[in-house]
């Protein structure tokens, strides 16, 4: 189960017991007369590993030997978490790209293409709009990517096999980074270099600016450490909460008590579908408004 | 759970980059622009519509006036052609009728004229053979004086009768 190049400090502290779950794999551990049930076993849907579960059995993926940067350690391998990313990648470059084709060929759109495009101008009008205003229509392709992006990485985790990506907090922590590179970059172009740095003083006394500094310095951060924090608490916290609903079942250890979490689970887990949409909503619309902030609007020459 | 593995935040920044990028490119900007060409001609198509159906409505009125116009002067030509249509008859009437009085009356004076000229013809024949008569009776006897008082005379009691 283990791949012999993987070291075993390079992977997550629960992943040893992941795989011992894994080891279990197809055995006495799925069935309710196993005595003593690893739990951990459920919440490997959770985590990251090295294993691809598909219909009929399991893959485990080769890894790569980590880069050793300074204290540093980076392992590049391709994880389930990073296979479920380029998926999503790669199913959304494949309907996006043939729903702009099929617009730009037939005007009068139809099927799947319409779908792509009620998204497409919902971001445009209900979100770009608001926030930023006509100056935030270049950035309607990047909201638009983050906004589908996270969608789907955050449905394929509803998908059996599959996992969210976004539920790992690595990954929101990368995407939330793209986030605040945007919001910063749309405020130095709308402000200008010396304007977006000169708000960093927040226009008070000088002598108030060894407090004020840190302060606003901070606040660029907080906004796309909450980004990355909201996203993989509300994506791993209904997992959580289904996975915990099912543990009932073993701890009853009755296949009588099953139906009751189960309809639990199915009720949770279509509210997890909701989740899905806000999620990506909301990931989508904060970015936006915090770009915003930093575009001047109308007449007003700077934000607050 | 909360550790970071740092291999996947940069898997994941790669991998978004580069969708955003090629999205960009591909997707989302060609379809943008064929959207906002599509609202734009939905708009001409709209404001179009738009002045079509005022000028219609223009023209209608316009119509309406026309109509109302003609009719006004189809009226106003049947009243004048009437009113003419009676005077030209009233004055045909009336000519006609002077026309024919006159007629009349030369009628009537030609009557008269010619009655004087046969009386006076009758006259003077009788006159005329009232002499000749004499003449022949009387011839020699009567000297011209009397001759004519004696014509004077008959004349006279001719003219009575």
């Amino acid at each position: 189960m283990i791949d012999p190049l993987t070291p075993p400090d390079t992977l997550q502290t629960s992943h040893a017991d992941t795989v011992a779950a894994a080891v279990q794999h197809g055995g006495a551990a799925r069935e309710l007369s196993g005595g003593d049930f690893d739990f951990n076993h459920l919440l490997e849907h959770l985590y990251d590993s090295r294993t691809l579960e598909f219909p009929g059995g399991h893959w485990d993926i080769p890894a790569f030997p980590p880069v050793q940067i300074g204290s540093l350690t980076i392992d590049l391998s391709i994880t389930k978490h990073v296979f479920f990313l380029l998926f999503a990648a790669m199913l959304l470059t494949i309907a996006a790209v043939a729903a702009s084709r099929k617009i730009r060929k037939r005007p009068v759109p139809t099927g799947f293409a319409n779908v792509v495009e009620v998204f497409v101008v919902f971001i445009r009008d209900e979100i770009i709009l608001p926030t930023m205003g006509p100056a935030g229509l270049k950035y309607t392709p990047f909201i638009l990517t983050t906004f589908l992006y996270i969608l789907i990485m955050n449905l394929l985790g509803l998908v059996p096999f599959g996992a969210s990506a976004t539920g790992n907090i690595s990954v929101t922590a990368g995407l939330a980074l793209v986030a605040f590179i945007m919001i910063q970059v749309a405020a130095i172009r709308a402000q200008g270099l010396t304007h977006y740095l000169a708000h960093f003083t927040g226009g008070v006394a000088w002598w108030l600016w060894p407090i004020m500094i840190p302060i606003e310095v901070l606040g660029i951060f907080t906004k796309a450490f909450a980004l990355c924090m909201r996203l993989f608490a509300n994506m791993s916290g209904g997992h959580i909460v289904i996975l915990a609903l099912l543990g009932f079942i073993f701890l009853a250890k009755s296949i009588f008590f099953a139906p009751i979490p189960v309809i639990f689970v199915v009720a949770i887990y279509l509210l997890e579908l909701l989740v899905a949409f806000i999620q990506a909503y909301v990931f989508a619309m904060l970015t936006s408004l915090f770009m915003g902030l930093g575009i001047p609007q109308g007449e007003e020459q700077h934000g607050h | 759970m909360f550790d970071i593995n740092p291999g996947l935040s940069i898997w994941t920044t790669v991998v978004f980059v580069l969708l955003v990028l090629v999205l960009g490119k591909f997707a989302w900007k060609p379809l943008l622009k064929t959207l906002q060409d599509r609202e734009q001609k939905i708009r001409d198509s709209l404001e179009q519509a738009e002045r079509a159906r005022a000028e219609a409505a223009e023209l209608l009125k316009q119509n309406e006036r026309n109509m109302a116009k003609a009719e006004e002067e189809y009226q106003k030509i049947v009243r004048e052609a009437r009113a003419l249509g009676d005077r030209m008859k009233e004055e045909i009437v009336t000519k006609a009728h002077q026309q024919a009085q006159h007629e009349l009356q030369a009628a009537k004076d030609e009557i008269q004229r010619d009655i004087e000229a046969a009386k006076q013809q009758l006259r003077d024949e009788v006159a005329d053979l009232a002499v000749k008569a004499a003449e022949k009776i009387l011839d020699e006897t009567l000297d011209p004086v009397r001759h004519k008082k004696i014509i004077d005379k008959a004349v006279d009691q001719l003219k009575n009768n």
